[in-house]
């Protein structure tokens, strides 16, 4: 749609694509070019900082499983395992549900009912990040320890994600207040996108017989590309979140497959031990933690473009 | 056939619900906490006063201030600049240079507050040699450009064609059927965005703890450290008096408060026609 | 219209915002004497009170503090960006060297780290000795009726449970003392883990800060671990009972912190820069630290410097009365000596800001 401008420009007279247009034209790529000389200072001071372990130590970094200040030795791996992980769940647990809560909110629920949910789950958004960690450690992870991860492991414990002692603390909770910290910020953008989508197309699928379920499909499948959007803010979110995540992941660097294994994220590292780190390698250390979290972001990002897209090209094949 | 098609529906509808009322069913258990931990410390006081030693009082006044004072400057930066990359995209991105600026923006999001923080005061604090206002504001607006340009781009994709052809066709220039006819079509989704972004922001303490840094005075100066609530909310939650715990919830609940406030707000000179 | 809305509002925030910048809070000297500290997180409840204290005392001082932590304070006064800082862990000699002028440290407070543990349906003081300690958190020991943990509690019905280790995750000077005690009475400690502000721990769960790891304990059943005196306290939690260096099992209460300090300040060399830890004397708590207080030696604002030493002298006086109620121990008489000597040594031009002898 956004060569029309192009089309129609060839039928009319010239006159139309002024220099006010120019103006507009530059200003707006003007603005997008400034989000890019952003992030690439902030890739050379990142990197600046980095050098002295990326020196160092080279690519063992990224395959090193020791991490240990004291003795100067540095490696990634588990942290990226963490963080990876810890966001899968995240975002497994967040979309359906968001999408869910979305989907309620714009083709259910009436508006009087749809006007506060909506208001209330952003709030969800607000509350600091801190608040969540202390509410994680005195009210989840105890309830998760007691209710939910024993019946787990009772009945799925032959999978080698649900095993080791259930403390209530560990990858799996930390995933799971991520799920809850980022479904406000799905669901928000999911709800707006929904609303977006034409009524004429719901009239039609309704007319032609469709059930609203089969009719939300129809929709959801349209706004796809939107959806897939919304979920990379949220996953996003969830790579960068460092507070509460810190305060209930345990904060081990080990690579378990059990879920309730307590893990380490990069963004927790770097949260933990930014503050107080002192000598140069062990600092410079830390930055590249930050350069790495940058690359893992990238690649996450791409890969949850290309899973949803091609979700939402099935559905859109199936409706 | 009807049948399985009909039980689908039924199913699907009843989940859907479901969702909805799990995750106000968990928020509301979150608010009820904090509620519970931080009623009992609200007062008047609480919200004009400045922090006080343990035992003695004190309140947010400042830090309510310093914060407003924060997301209003990082607002003026980092919404309109939001916006405009999000309609760069949207209408004008669909080439190699908006494909990198998605990509861009997209990671962003990713980045950890405490990294912004971190570029901010190598940048800005040790470069003028003390901590300030301005570093604060600036490291919060670098958090809210891509989330203010992600939501801006998917919702004015959504924009209906036929309404940009339609101006278009009757000889309105790019810039005007952009500035009259797409953002205004988009702006409630364009304020929830920047709502997103603003509730983000405002209780985020890592990138404003060596950038606005914090103070126990008010301080109306944009060359001066700064207190904000997150900030003082963390201060108050890591201490191990009960007395200033409960001074965290009910700060907490304060800058909910704010949020649902601005919200309002938001929503209410946004509003569509309906 | 809401793109003229919009742009109204914007104008306005910008014209507020030129208006408030022109009233700098840096270009006219003003009334107030304006100090910027920053530093530990440990010291933060008393250096608020001192703050606050003082400047009723001082209507024309304003001294502000943020707790940033211990590197964050060393790392801010090198910087140069704050006026003084304050830590848990003296400086290392690197740091000093590359700081851009001498830097004093000063004593003003002592702080205990205590051992704390959450086990069911045990009344009883739990009692260890130091070999347990660095098993328990080298991870050999892994249940609570282990024969190590039995021999120090013969009284106690300890129940055959696993036991869960929980430690400090973020960079913490909680950590480099604990650790650094471990250092010095287990070699195996020693060697296989260190000491330092971020340990690497061979077990456990990693809680951040100390409100982190108290809630982690107190909520979770048979766990253990190491916070600050103040916490376990005021979260009603046990605190156990260790044996020190002359054999006795001490309980960490303000007199045996005191005590700790007092009994090493032979030891302590001309720049204050010790470690307490695993401290001589019969009622010694042995894990013990000072909070210092980092200052330049040669200041460059006689104004600032000159309220400096006059707050650091009153704090090492006056302040320490009010350690106790925030469960910090108090300075030893030798030591308050001590650094008010070091303080006297602040100058500025080579002339000491000190008016009055203390």
């Amino acid at each position: 749609m956004s060569n029309l401008p192009d089309q129609i420009e060839d039928l009319q007279p010239k006159r139309r694509f002024s220099s006010s247009d120019k103006v507009y034209r530059i200003l707006l790529t003007g603005c997008a070019a400034l989000i890019l000389i952003i992030v690439i200072t902030m890739l050379i001071v990142i990197g600046q900082g980095s050098w002295l372990s990326i020196r160092e130590f080279g690519l063992s970094f990224l395959f090193g499983q020791v991490w240990d200040p004291v003795k100067g030795e540095f490696g990634a791996l588990p942290f990226i395992y963490g963080t990876v992980v810890s966001s899968v769940i995240a975002v497994l647990i967040a979309t359906p549900l968001s999408i869910g809560v979305a989907v309620f909110l714009v083709e259910q629920a009436p508006r009087s009912l749809a006007r506060p949910i909506g208001f209330l789950v952003e709030l969800l958004a607000a509350i600091p990040s801190v608040v969540y960690g202390l509410w994680a450690i005195f009210v989840l992870a105890p309830f998760l320890r007691v209710y939910v991860q024993p019946p787990l492991q009772a009945t799925l414990g032959w999978l080698p994600f649900f095993k080791g002692t259930p403390t209530g603390i560990g990858m799996f909770t930390g995933g799971l207040i991520m799920a809850i910290m980022i479904t406000p910020i799905i669901t928000a953008v999911v709800r707006d996108i929904l609303e977006a989508v034409p009524v004429t197309q719901r009239e039609a699928a309704l007319a032609l017989g469709a059930t609203k379920w089969e009719t939300t499909k129809i929709v959801l499948a349209n706004a796809s590309s939107g959806i897939a959007g919304a979920v990379i803010l949220g996953l996003g979110r969830a790579v960068g979140e460092t507070m509460a995540v810190t305060m209930i992941i345990g904060n081990r660097p080990h690579i378990s497959a059990s879920l309730f294994d307590p893990g380490y994220t990069i963004a927790s590292v770097i949260a933990n031990e930014f503050t107080e780190a002192t000598g140069d390698l062990y600092l410079s250390a830390l930055v590249e933690m930050g350069l790495i979290l940058f690359i893992v972001t990238f690649i996450v990002t791409a890969l949850a473009k290309l899973l949803i897209m091609s979700v939402g090209r099935k559905t859109q094949n199936v409706a | 056939m009807i049948e399985r098609r009909r039980l689908v529906n039924t199913i699907m509808t009843t989940l859907t619900a479901l969702c909805a009322f799990a995750v106000v069913g968990i928020l509301v258990l979150i608010l009820g906490y904090i509620s519970f931990q931080g009623i009992s410390s609200l007062s008047w006081q609480f919200l004009v006063q400045t922090p006080k030693p343990v035992g003695e009082g004190g309140g947010i006044g400042n830090a309510i201030v310093g914060s407003l004072t924060l997301l209003g400057l990082a607002s003026l930066v980092g919404i309109p600049l939001g916006i405009a990359i999000g309609t760069y995209l949207a209408e004008l991105g669909s080439g190699w240079f908006g494909t990198i600026v998605r990509f861009v923006a997209d990671a962003m999001i990713g980045i950890p507050s405490i990294v912004f923080g971190v570029f901010v005061y190598a940048l800005v604090v040790l470069q003028q040699g003390y901590f300030s206002t301005l570093a604060g504001s600036i490291a919060l607006a670098l958090i809210m450009i891509p989330i203010v340009t992600r939501t801006t781009e998917e919702i004015v994709k959504l924009v209906p064609k036929s309404m940009r052809e339609g101006a278009l066709a009757l000889g309105a220039p790019e810039w005007r059927v952009t500035w009259d006819i797409v953002l205004p079509a988009a702006k409630t989704g364009i304020a929830t965005g920047a709502m997103l972004a603003v509730a983000r922001v405002l209780g985020e303490t890592a990138p404003l703890l060596f950038t606005a840094f914090g103070s126990r005075f008010y301080n109306i100066y944009l060359d001066e450290p700064m207190a904000s609530m997150p900030v003082q909310i963390y201060n108050y939650a890591i201490s191990p008096f009960e007395e200033w715990h409960a001074k965290a919830w009910a700060a907490t609940l304060v800058l909910i408060t704010l949020i649902l406030v601005i919200n309002i707000i938001v929503r209410y000179t946004t509003r569509k026609g309906y | 219209m809401f793109a003229i809305r919009i742009l109204f509002i914007c104008v306005l925030l910008v014209s507020t915002m030129l208006v408030s910048s022109c009233f700098s809070g840096r270009r006219g000297k003003g009334d107030a004497i304006k100090i910027q500290g920053a530093g530990s997180t440990f010291i933060n409840p008393l250096m608020q009170k001192w703050v606050s204290e003082y400047g009723n005392l001082n209507s024309n001082i304003r001294i502000d503090y943020q707790s940033i932590g211990s590197g964050g304070g060393i790392k801010q006064v090198k910087e140069r960006t704050i006026q003084f800082g304050a830590t848990d862990v003296a400086m290392k000699d690197e740091d000093l060297a590359s700081a851009p002028g001498p830097i004093l440290h000063v004593p003003v407070i002592l702080g205990a780290v205590v051992l704390t543990y959450n086990l069911e349906g045990i009344g009883q003081t739990l009692r260890f000795s130091p070999a347990t300690i660095a098993d328990i958190f080298l991870g050999k020991i892994k249940t609570w009726d282990d024969e190590r943990i039995k021999a120090d509690n013969p009284d106690v019905p300890l129940p055959s449970v696993p036991l869960t280790v929980v430690h400090r995750s973020d960079g913490s000077g909680t950590s480099a003392v604990f650790t650094n005690y471990l250092a010095k009475v287990s070699p195996e400690w020693k060697e296989k883990v260190g000491e330092g502000t971020s340990p690497s721990f061979p077990v456990g769960l990693g809680g951040k800060g100390n409100e982190g790891v108290t809630g982690q304990v107190k909520q979770t059943p048979n766990t253990i671990g190491y916070i600050e005196l103040a916490y376990a306290v005021k979260n009603k939690m046990p605190v156990a009972q260790i044996k020190n260096k002359a054999g006795n099992f001490v309980l960490p209460n303000f007199e045996t912190v005191t005590t700790a300090a007092a009994e090493t300040l032979d030891q302590t060399p001309d720049d204050l820069r010790a470690t307490i830890t695993d401290a001589g004397g019969q009622n010694a708590y042995p894990i013990s630290s000072y909070v210092y207080v980092l200052i330049y030696r040669d200041q460059m604002d006689e104004v600032v410097g000159k309220t400096l030493v006059d707050f650091l002298t009153w704090g090492i006086n006056d302040g320490q009365r009010f350690a106790q109620a925030l469960y910090y121990s108090p300075l030893p008489e030798g030591m308050v000596k001590r650094a008010s000597a070091k303080i006297a040594a602040v100058s500025f031009n080579g002339r000491s800001l000190r008016t009055e002898p203390q």
